[in-house]
């Protein structure tokens, strides 16, 4: 067993730089210690566990080591003897030497090394974890000095200090990062008391956040601040004024609160900027930075939301969905490792007999549909039903944003007529949810598919309402442009008469200006539909909250309280405490933000709100969840929808684009408002800004690279290549699956063969006790044959020991054939290790289950 | 901290925990290297353990003299394991040990049964128990002895999306 051991050293010494050859080596050291555990139970007569044996291995390891290294130290010391007594004599021939011994020296510091950066990893006690690792410090320190004598030697002294105050460092590093992440704890408390599936809706959320706060730094730090800071100020501008017929009402909290009077003037909205190209001192070119923040908002929260997708997907290929496992699986690892809390306990105590069960159940009777016609029926009928809801609430959406219109012409319109658009929408949210879930109980799909088709329906209502919205708001600008050319008439007019006026008294022909109050202005549809979107943020934040507050809080307190004088139990039957809505909750979001991408060009000061209102709701809902929720009957796993999420985010992402993109394109800006007013589209600013300040060849650059027989090439060539892409991923695919059926092939055939092998094992075990004695000496095989021959006697006195040969040698044979099992194992482990199928080691998952941290015990914080 | 996947603060406070336990058996200063040790009573009753069905299990796998009782050392262990960095291959040997019930370095039958019940509460009869455990071992056992070795265990342990 030591020769093998040390065998297996060699060859990790070998090949220390291969990783791969190095897991290799893993599974092999892991097969060792089971070969050796086998051995070790086939001596249970004396009492030898598996642990101690484990011990004893690690024991083994460790002599050899000091063994080894004290052979080094030795041998060192009589190299240095050498190289002083007889440096003169044979000096080259001690060099070479002395060389080979400073390698080897240097592998075994290394080893040791090695040794230490692994040491948590091997599955030893404690006690010895610590003494070998003192061991293996000592000697490293001992021998690194000495190691690069002449003439490295005292950089090498200095490259390891580097080395190891910089994995000092990183380790110092790696604490303060965890410390530096924002609600680590709450979380965690959260998770522990609720599984992983409702922290992983704080975790996105907290993601989103940070999402957020970049782009809250983008629009403040290179719109809103050099706008406050260098532009025109207050008051200097028609358009930085409140007209003077509102300037009564403009301070007041419900002309605010509807985001009118002096919040409609300032930099929150589009229609403050000026159109100044350059502004300040610094000359700031502030149109372009508008535009280009614009574009950089959507472009950063597109590269954002692609590459943590693309690293979720690389994460969950890890599962491969191989069925073969089921119950295994669920015996193994379905407990939550993370949970802390009674009730959650319970729960999946509850979810977990169930799911077994529910597996119990599809194994027995894997295809038994009673009534599929009834079932078909009773789907399409659910589904003919939900876009009649689908249908009804675009209509109703529509219809009330055109009445909105013409409430917002009268002038006496009431505090309902002026926010009907987003109390219906909000309502629409709230009730539309529900009404789906049973509508859904219709379809009686399996929970995991049915929350699917939830979660599809519910977007489908929200993007429909948003559409909707979308599109009345579009009427609106088309008639507020309508209304902006007549305004504009009146405008010139006006300045013009006023000129004319002031022309006559004074004579040098600066007449004192218009009071930028009086000034009539356009519509500036802009800042109509910022005001719009911060609008719907807002009563959206509003309702939520309120939601929360009512149907959560004050529902637990009834129950809680009122359950003491009630004929039933308010806690256990109808209106019991409310579950965590986990995938209302996460659309909720994806919608917000959805609203945010579409509103921060009209409105820079959205993402601010947003900003804010995550971060409230960050605490409110924990504080919701933890004081007046209860935890889920039935688990939604959180690990795989996340990329659900992300896809529909991107989705939101995409469609919020569109509308953008479509005013920034085709539709002309106000003439009189916000910094694009005056020019016919709003990506002028581009063209300017290349021709006035680029040097002349770029310009010419431009307006080649803007030609369309070359961007159509463009697009050709990066078509192409995503269909040559994809084609490869497909083909990578194809081999996956291939590997995978033949991993199943060997798999079903190793079951086979053990199988025979099982049936055939007395036969074996016969030819094999004939043949171990044959070789050995010549009298046994005499024994055996005499036995067999003699075994009807059965006085015979050699029969005894031979049959105690016999029993013997048996469990031999059995140990020898469970020793053929590693091969197997390495075929069917191979393709793993070279990463087409799984990262194998280890790898943080977002999410853990079982065997994952122990509650509050995660990054290190506890929390109790 | 090279045993661990803790660092310095961290075992500071897993030590302030166990010190928090039983604070007069305990010494705060753990420079001497006391032997101390801590019944299985006590750390069961942890929050982190209180309600997982096989604290029983994991506190004697981790303990060194296999009654449960467990050293500050074994206690540090039993944390670092546990912990988020702790890698799959560790986290599998250990739970092998963990579900091996009576020691023998192999998960039987028996084994699965506790297994199951300690899962579900003893709330599936008896039939569908064996059942589940038949399927268990059909599916997971390589080598045809009708009970898992460690290298089935992770084998089928190492595909588990969940197992982390």
């Amino acid at each position: 067993e030591d020769k093998e051991e040390n065998e297996s050293k060699e060859e990790d010494n070998g090949n220390q730089q291969n990783r791969a050859s190095r897991r290799k080596n893993y599974h092999r050291k892991n097969r060792d210690g089971k070969k050796a555990r086998e051995e070790g139970s086939q001596k249970k007569d004396r009492g030898k566990m598996a642990p101690t044996k484990d011990q004893k291995e690690s024991e083994n390891k460790e002599k050899k080591t000091t063994k080894r290294g004290k052979e080094g130290e030795n041998k060192q010391k009589k190299g240095r003897k050498n190289s002083t007594s007889s440096a003169s004599s044979n000096s080259s021939d001690e060099e070479s030497l002395s060389e080979e011994e400073l390698a080897m020296l240097k592998e075994q510091v290394e080893q040791k090394k090695k040794l230490i950066s692994t040491m948590r990893n091997k599955p030893w006690r404690m006690v010895k974890k610590l003494s070998v690792l003192r061991e293996a410090q000592d000697f490293v320190e001992k021998f690194e000095g000495a190691l690069g004598k002449g003439k490295g030697k005292k950089l090498y002294a200095y490259k390891m200090m580097m080395a190891k105050k910089w994995v000092k460092f990183k380790r110092d590093f790696e604490n303060f990062k965890t410390q530096c992440i924002p609600w680590e704890m709450k979380i965690k408390e959260v998770e522990s008391h609720f599984g992983s599936s409702v922290a992983s809706y704080f975790i996105f959320l907290r993601w989103m956040y940070g999402v957020n706060l970049v782009l809250f730094g983008l629009i403040f730090g290179l719109v809103i601040i050099p706008e406050v800071l260098m532009g025109m100020p207050y008051g200097s501008m028609p358009r930085k004024t409140v007209p003077r017929a509102e300037q009564a009402t403009a301070m007041d909290f419900s002309v605010l609160w509807d985001f009118e009077g002096y919040i409609k003037y300032s930099a929150l909205f589009y229609g403050y900027y000026n159109n100044q190209r350059t502004i300040g001192w610094l000359k700031y070119r502030l149109p372009m930075a508008y535009f280009m923040v614009g574009i950089s908002v959507f472009g950063y929260s597109l590269m954002v939301v692609i590459r943590s997708m693309a690293r979720n997907a690389n994460e969950s290929t890890a599962d491969g969905d191989d069925d073969n496992f089921i119950f295994s699986w669920k015996m193994f690892t379905s407990w939550d490792y993370l949970i802390g809390n009674p009730e959650t306990a319970d729960n999946k105590f509850a979810s977990i007999t169930t799911s077994f069960k529910e597996s119990i159940v599809d194994e027995q009777e894997s295809n038994k549909d009673e009534n599929i016609h009834l079932r078909r029926f009773l789907r399409v009928l659910a589904n003919v039903l939900i876009i009649c809801c689908l249908c009804g609430s675009g209509y109703l959406i529509y219809f009330v944003v055109k009445r909105s219109q013409t409430f917002s012409k009268m002038q006496n319109a009431g505090w309902y007529e002026r926010n009907e658009v987003e109390i219906v929408m909000s309502l629409l949210g709230m009730f539309c949810p529900p009404l789906f879930e049973t509508i859904a109980a219709l379809e009686n799909y399996h929970p995991r598919i049915g929350l699917k088709w939830q979660l599809g329906r519910i977007f489908a209502l929200f993007l429909g309402n948003l559409y909707t919205f979308l599109l009345a708001l579009m009427d609106d600008v088309n008639e507020k442009l309508a209304e902006e050319d007549v305004v504009k008439n009146i405008t010139h007019w006006t300045l013009l008469g006023h000129h004319n006026s002031s022309a006559g008294n004074d004579s040098t022909g600066t007449p004192p200006p218009l009071d930028p109050a009086d000034v009539p202005r356009g519509p500036c549809w802009e800042t109509t539909v910022g005001i719009e979107f911060v609008r719907l943020t807002v009563s959206d934040i509003l309702v939520t909250y309120i939601t929360i507050l009512v149907g959560d809080f004050i529902r637990a307190c009834f129950v809680r309280f009122v359950n003491y004088c009630w004929c039933w139990d308010l806690e256990a039957g109808f209106p019991s405490y409310a579950e965590f809505d986990i995938s209302g909750n996460v659309l909720g979001l994806v919608f917000n933000q959805g609203m945010i991408w579409m509103g921060s060009f009209y409105a820079p000061g959205l993402v601010g709100i947003n900003v804010l209102r995550l971060l409230t709701s960050m605490y409110f809902q924990c504080w919701a969840v933890m004081s007046s929720n209860v935890p889920h009957a039935r688990v939604f796993k959180a690990s795989k929808s996340n990329n659900f999420y992300m896809g529909l985010l991107l989705l939101i992402l995409f469609l919020s684009l569109l509308p953008v993109a479509y005013t920034i394109m085709s539709l002309p800006p106000s003439f009189d408002c916000g910094p694009f007013s005056g020019k016919k589209r709003m990506y002028d600013v581009i063209q300017e800004t290349i021709e006035l300040d680029f040097p002349v060849f770029v310009a010419k650059i431009f307006s080649y690279v803007a030609n369309p027989g070359l961007i159509i090439p463009a697009i050709l060539l990066m078509v192409l290549a995503i269909y040559y892409l994809n084609a490869v991923s497909e083909a990578y695919q194809r081999a996956n699956a291939e590997l995978k059926k033949k991993m199943q092939m060997q798999r079903e055939e190793e079951k086979n063969k053990r199988n025979n092998k099982a049936s055939t094992n007395p036969m074996l075990q016969d030819l094999e006790d004939l043949l171990t004695p044959s070789t050995k000496t010549e009298s046994p095989p005499k024994q055996a044959e005499d036995k067999k021959i003699e075994s009807p006697n059965g006085t015979s006195p050699f029969r005894k020991p031979g049959r105690g040969e016999v029993l013997d040698g048996s469990p031999m044979a059995g140990a020898r054939g469970a020793a053929f099992t590693p091969p197997s194992q390495v075929f069917v482990t191979q393709p793993r290790t070279l990463g087409v199928w799984a990262p194998y080691p280890g790898q943080p998952r977002p999410w853990g289950h079982p065997l994952g941290p122990v509650p509050g015990r995660g990054r290190g914080q506890p929390c109790y | 901290q090279d045993c661990t996947f803790f660092t310095r603060k961290e075992i500071l406070r897993l030590h302030g925990r166990y010190h928090e336990m039983a604070p007069n058996v305990v010494p705060m200063d753990y420079t001497k290297d006391p032997d101390v040790k801590l019944p299985m009573q006590l750390i069961i009753n942890m929050p982190e353990l209180k309600e997982n069905p096989f604290k029983e299990r994991i506190v004697e796998s981790f303990s060194e003299d296999g009654e449960g009782s467990l050293s500050f050392n074994d206690f540090v262990d039993m944390f670092s394991v546990l912990s988020e960095m702790a890698p799959r291959e560790l986290k599998a040997i250990y739970a092998f040990k963990i579900y091996d019930f009576n020691t023998d370095n192999f998960i039987c039958k028996a084994d699965l049964e506790k297994t199951l019940n300690k899962l579900t509460r003893e709330e599936l009869t008896a039939e569908e128990i064996t059942l589940v455990c038949e399927k268990v071992i059909e599916e997971a056992d390589m080598d045809g002895d009708g009970k898992l070795g460690f290298t089935d265990f992770e084998n089928m342990i190492s595909k588990a999306p969940d197992f982390l």
